[in-house]
């Protein structure tokens, strides 16, 4: 009683009841976990040493104003932000608009190759690190309607996410754990699909799961839930790039 | 007043052809759905199907051979000796007529949804043929 109580003054204060929520390490098999911690047997690094070469191709490369990439360690536990425009950019919009705004180039496109081995490899230089987003000024409203869309029960099965991430935590559907629905190992080497994905297209299979309205790579819906999920994980490691089922 | 009001829902549907009307009457739909009269073999099928009603994602069933049950939901085992046909039938049409808050989806209900797939909007889960079906496997599961 006490701790529930706990947990809703968390709520209003603002933050997820941060003492119930584990890494999403946890809730992965012995055998998973042990992968994910080793370069060697974790096909996701193919992605990240495609994006550590392209962070160092052509001319006005990213490396020629950022230098070395070991630079970037840190920057992914506070993504999603807001930028000065007040536009809130995931790492991979961050990258996008780095791409068409100092190097004048075409973005590469959500999901594509290039675009997923950049932020792979980006993310990678903070694994270990502690979540840290901003969730106050300017970024407060996108927490509001991240938290608002995390709660709404949506879909032909009528489910909201915490119904299963929150509540259910820990059990079995089917035949895998439920965790608490973390961002912090995205992009993700996921053996369903047999690649490297983003934390959006994985949003899209939860959607397609309760037969909800699928929504775009992107979508202002999943960035704002993207920025709830990062805040519910303060203080825990970015896994990026996870290893998962 | 709980009678009307679910009439007038069923009624008041896009998808009032796809939903039949039904009274509760305490935790319980006593009469089948339409008058139809339910197959427990073909409600077996149903509950194991794990493209259209999936009950084992969340439930499990006193069946060795299926692997892979779920532990959200209580175990069906026994369900047909805890609750009445009428008590099991609102809980497949509506959990949440019983506990708002539950976590089951009704799976035979077109209103009060969000941001349903079009590919399934206005239409239930499983029909009121198929809800028979399953009520009439359910009840056999006795201990």
């Amino acid at each position: 009683m006490i701790r529930r109580a706990a947990a809703a003054l968390l709520l209003l204060a603002g933050v997820a009841a941060a003492a119930d929520i584990r890494p999403s390490r946890d809730f992965l098999s012995p055998e998973l976990r042990a992968q994910q911690d080793d370069p060697s047997r974790h096909p996701g690094w193919l992605w990240v040493e495609e994006g550590e070469a392209l962070w160092a191709r052509g001319a006005r490369s990213c490396q020629s104003c950022h230098g070395g990439i070991e630079s970037m360690a840190g920057v992914a536990a506070r993504y999603p932000a807001v930028a000065t425009d007040g536009a809130l950019l995931n790492l991979e919009g961050r990258i996008e608009r780095c791409r068409t705004e100092q190097q004048g180039e075409a973005p590469f496109g959500y999901e594509s190759e290039p675009l997923l081995s950049l932020t792979a490899a980006i993310a990678q230089r903070s694994r270990g690190m502690p979540m840290s987003v901003a969730t106050d000024g300017a970024a407060a409203p996108f927490l509001e309607r991240g938290r608002a869309f995390y709660e709404t029960r949506q879909g032909q099965l009528n489910l909201a996410c915490g119904q299963c991430h929150d509540d259910n935590a820990g059990r079995r559907l089917r035949g895998d754990v439920i965790s608490n629905g973390l961002g912090t190992g995205y992009p993700a080497y996921r053996l369903e699909w047999n690649t490297l994905g983003s934390l959006h297209r994985r949003l899209r299979a939860c959607s397609l799961g309760v037969r909800a309205t699928q929504l775009s790579l992107g979508s202002p819906e999943y960035l704002a839930l993207e920025l709830y999920l990062a805040a519910r994980a303060q203080g825990l490691p970015v896994e990026a790039p996870g290893l998962r089922r | 007043m709980r009678v009307v009001l679910a009439l007038l829902l069923a009624a008041a549907s896009p998808a009032a052809g796809q939903v039949a009307g039904f009274v509760v009457r305490g935790d319980a739909i006593e009469a089948p759905l339409a008058g139809l009269v339910g197959d427990a073999a073909r409600g077996e099928a149903v509950v194991k199907n794990r493209e259209t009603a999936n009950c084992l994602i969340c439930h499990s069933i006193p069946d060795p051979r299926e692997p892979f049950m779920g532990e959200i939901g209580p175990p069906l085992a026994g369900v047909g000796g805890r609750l009445s046909p009428g008590q099991i039938r609102l809980r497949l049409v509506d959990p949440t007529r019983v506990n708002p808050g539950a976590i089951m989806p009704a799976y035979h209900r077109t209103h009060d949804l969000l941001r349903v797939d079009p590919r399934f909007a206005g239409r239930p889960v499983l029909g009121a043929q198929e809800i028979e079906d399953v009520v009439a496997w359910l009840v056999t599961l006795r201990e």
